[in-house]
């Protein structure tokens, strides 16, 4: 018996290896669930799940449609996503590419995971807009490809399919989807001093200098995820609820109580949505807040923040460069963020650091 | 039942929390309609660079604490202002500050810090606020407030500028400082105006050092505290709040609760940090874990102070941290750690 655990020991251990080295450059080992570990089975089945437009009310809308893999997993060009019969929401749709690090999920962290997350937007008015889950447990439960699979993945057939395997497949296949190797993580964590530019190598010290990006898109030693899955309130949007945000407060916390769905709330309500995190929360150190995306890519995926108002790399550059506004005639909301101030760049530093974020994109979305 | 209602109303203040400002629930009412509830803003130290020029953090942390505090719902009846609104006391400075409090919406009683005081001793500060010392009455508590920052006239006297005495005592450690005190004139006063307090009336002291002596170096440290607290010693409930140490302290000494509240500007390192000298923290305390300099408001925040029945819990929001709540133990009569209280603080890790 204990030389049989033992070999298992040794036989984990290999795998874990594969996966090691499997890690593209630039990222640590994706985080995995214990209640839910990565297998190659529950890979392809959430491929699949993702990819299916019959979970949404018209049959039009899959999770691939605000999250494209010809677009880095995102929609752009869209400002905000579209869902069935082009309805849109009030948010630009994040990237899935390395998700899987985040330490919450959305804009607001709404979900602390991969699992939570995945179960949404099938059932939000604006995106997939079924009434409920049921319709997808019907199909994957009598669809021959889907039971041959969730046999493979769970050994469930029938009703011992759960929603909660659809979204643990799910997050399975999104915990793949990372990427890393860019021309910045040669040059970094590789040590290849011809990767970036000289443009972009000037840009990257704007970057950790006087551009004070790195305070929140975080890179480390070992890695770099360019996020610190905090939340901010940058500006962006603010002015739509500043004036009455003491009574969108008051009356949305009074909502809350009664048990709004917060997730329908944030997508079909503007003022709600730029409550930011407080919507999740109703702390009031959260108002206005959204979390720090992950630069990877970020040329691949414009328009620009949680609502898509900025289009280029180089508006949104300019936003951070006037202390959180778009013109410096713009107000300051007294809810910025503190780290936020105006950051007398010049326009070649300017032009540097959009140099550098372009040097940030992984080969498979070049 | 009474002590159900008040909890459900906490939990209502609690979601109405604020960064980083403090409120205060005053529970000495004989029913619920005399509750009441103040908030509370410290050490924002508003700092000049030239001209129109202000540190950007540290407006930005006093902003963001008046904004929250006209969103608090239920809304409080004043606000108390804990000292060191200016960095260097200058005019500029006692302006910005104001400037940036009058966008708050309600009342507010103001306290004197060493960084207002010593460039011209508080002539400017007292000129747009009024007097150093003075008590005031609300819904059956007596407030008092003290100027417990100042310290003897050859210290006083012996510089040959506002400017370079400002400057010495800007410095918290420099050794050229020197320990703050209330003084005999403040101390008469008290006295005069306590004896027409009677015993049982809840009181409530604001002073900007703490009343209390932990560490000379730092004027973390009031040098006549004993005199001061033996003039409390008659009352049956004292409450005192302090600002100045930009840290979480708590403390018993007979029927006196302490507790410190929190900055808006930036933390300080316990003294222990500081090997050459003794500390004399709180037993008590359970220190703050630090970690993370890379995060403007870490170790700021705000805390909901519940004084219920005359003693004081302590409802600690940290930003990007764990709650703590330091609560009145009936028991062992002193404020506890209701969590940590016997063990460490696990460091942060999320930086």
């Amino acid at each position: 018996m204990n030389i049989i655990l033992a070999s298992f020991g040794i036989l984990a251990a290999s795998l874990m290896n594969v996966a090691q080295a499997a890690t593209p450059l630039g990222l640590p080992p994706v985080p995995v669930p214990k209640n839910n570990p990565v297998t190659p089975a529950k890979v392809s089945l959430g491929d699949k799940l993702f990819h299916d437009k019959r979970f949404s009310a018209d049959g039009t809308v899959s999770c691939s449609t605000c999250h494209d893999r010809s677009k880095a997993f995102t929609d752009s060009p869209l400002k905000v996503s579209e869902g069935i019969k082009k309805l849109t929401g009030t948010r630009n749709a994040p990237t899935v590419v390395n998700a899987a690090y985040m330490h919450s999920q959305f804009w607001d962290g709404r979900e602390p995971d991969l699992e939570g997350q995945s179960a949404g937007p099938f059932i939000n008015p604006v995106e997939m807009g079924l009434k409920n889950h049921q319709p997808i447990l019907k199909i994957v439960r009598s669809d021959p490809e889907y039971r041959k699979l969730f046999k493979q993945a769970f050994k469930k057939s029938g009703k011992g399919i759960k929603l909660r395997h659809v979204q643990m497949a799910i997050a399975s296949f999104e915990r793949t989807i990372i990427s890393g190797n860019s021309p910045f993580d040669r040059y970094y964590f590789a040590g290849d001093k011809d990767a970036m530019s000289d443009k972009a190598l000037r840009g990257f010290k704007v970057f950790l200098e006087q551009g004070r990006c790195v305070s929140c898109h975080t890179i480390s030693q070992t890695h770099a995820l360019f996020s610190d899955s905090r939340f901010h309130n940058l500006g962006i949007g603010f002015e739509r609820i500043n004036k009455d945000v003491k009574e969108l407060a008051s009356a949305y916390r009074k909502a809350k109580q009664k048990g709004i769905d917060v997730d329908v709330e944030v997508l079909t309500n503007k003022n709600t949505s730029e409550l930011g995190r407080f919507a999740v929360s109703t702390e009031s150190r959260d108002m206005g807040s959204f979390k720090t995306p992950t630069l990877r890519n970020i040329a691949k995926t414009a328009p620009y923040m949680h609502d898509g108002s900025l289009e280029t790399l180089k508006e949104v550059v300019k936003f951070y460069n006037n202390g959180g506004r778009v013109s410096d005639s713009d107000p300051t909301f007294d809810f910025q963020s503190g780290g936020i101030r105006p950051l007398k760049l010049d326009d070649a530093q300017i032009d540097d650091l959009v140099a550098f974020l372009e040097a940030l994109t992984s080969p498979e979305y070049q | 039942m009474k002590r159900r209602h008040f909890l459900k109303g906490a939990g209502a203040l609690m979601a109405g929390g604020v960064l980083p400002i403090s409120l205060v629930e005053v529970a000495f009412g004989k029913t619920q309609q005399d509750n009441f509830r103040f908030a509370y803003i410290s050490d924002s130290h508003i700092q000049q660079i030239k001209g129109n020029a202000f540190v950007r953090n540290f407006d930005r942390g006093l902003t963001r604490a008046v904004a929250e505090c006209n969103m608090m719902d239920p809304k409080p009846d004043f606000v108390m202002y804990g000292g060191d609104l200016a960095q260097l006391g200058s005019k500029p400075e006692i302006d910005h500050g104001l400037e940036i409090m009058s966008a708050c919406k309600y009342k507010t009683h103001y306290v004197m810090g060493e960084h207002d005081y010593y460039l011209d001793l508080g002539k400017y500060w007292e000129s747009q606020l009024g007097p150093q010392w003075y008590s005031f009455d609300h819904k059956g508590v007596h407030f008092v407030v003290l100027n417990s920052i100042i310290v003897d006239d050859k210290w006083t006297n012996k510089w040959s500028s506002g400017e370079e005495r400002m400057g010495v005592m800007a410095g918290l450690d420099n050794p050229l400082g020197s320990p703050f005190m209330v003084g005999a004139a403040q101390r008469a006063w008290l006295k005069k105006d306590l004896a027409k307090v009677s015993k049982d009336t809840p009181l409530v002291v604001f002073s900007h050092s703490p009343l209390q002596k932990i560490y000379k170096g730092w004027n973390f440290w009031t040098d006549d505290a004993e005199q001061i607290q033996a003039i409390l010693k008659p009352f049956k409930k004292v409450n005192v709040f302090y600002g100045h140490v930009h840290q979480i302290q708590y403390n018993q000494i007979g029927n006196i609760s302490f507790h410190s509240v929190m900055a808006t500007a930036w933390p300080w390192p316990y003294p222990s940090t500081y090997s050459q000298a003794a500390s004399h923290l709180p037993k008590l305390t359970v220190e703050m874990n630090r970690a993370d300099p890379f995060f403007e408001r870490d170790a700021t925040g705000w805390q909901f102070i519940d004084v219920w029945s005359g003693n004081t819990s302590m409802h600690l929001q940290l930003p990007e941290n764990n709650p703590r709540t330091v609560a009145f133990n009936q028991k062992r009569k002193r404020p506890e750690d209701t969590k940590y209280q016997s063990r460490r603080i696990p460091p942060q890790k999320h930086y």
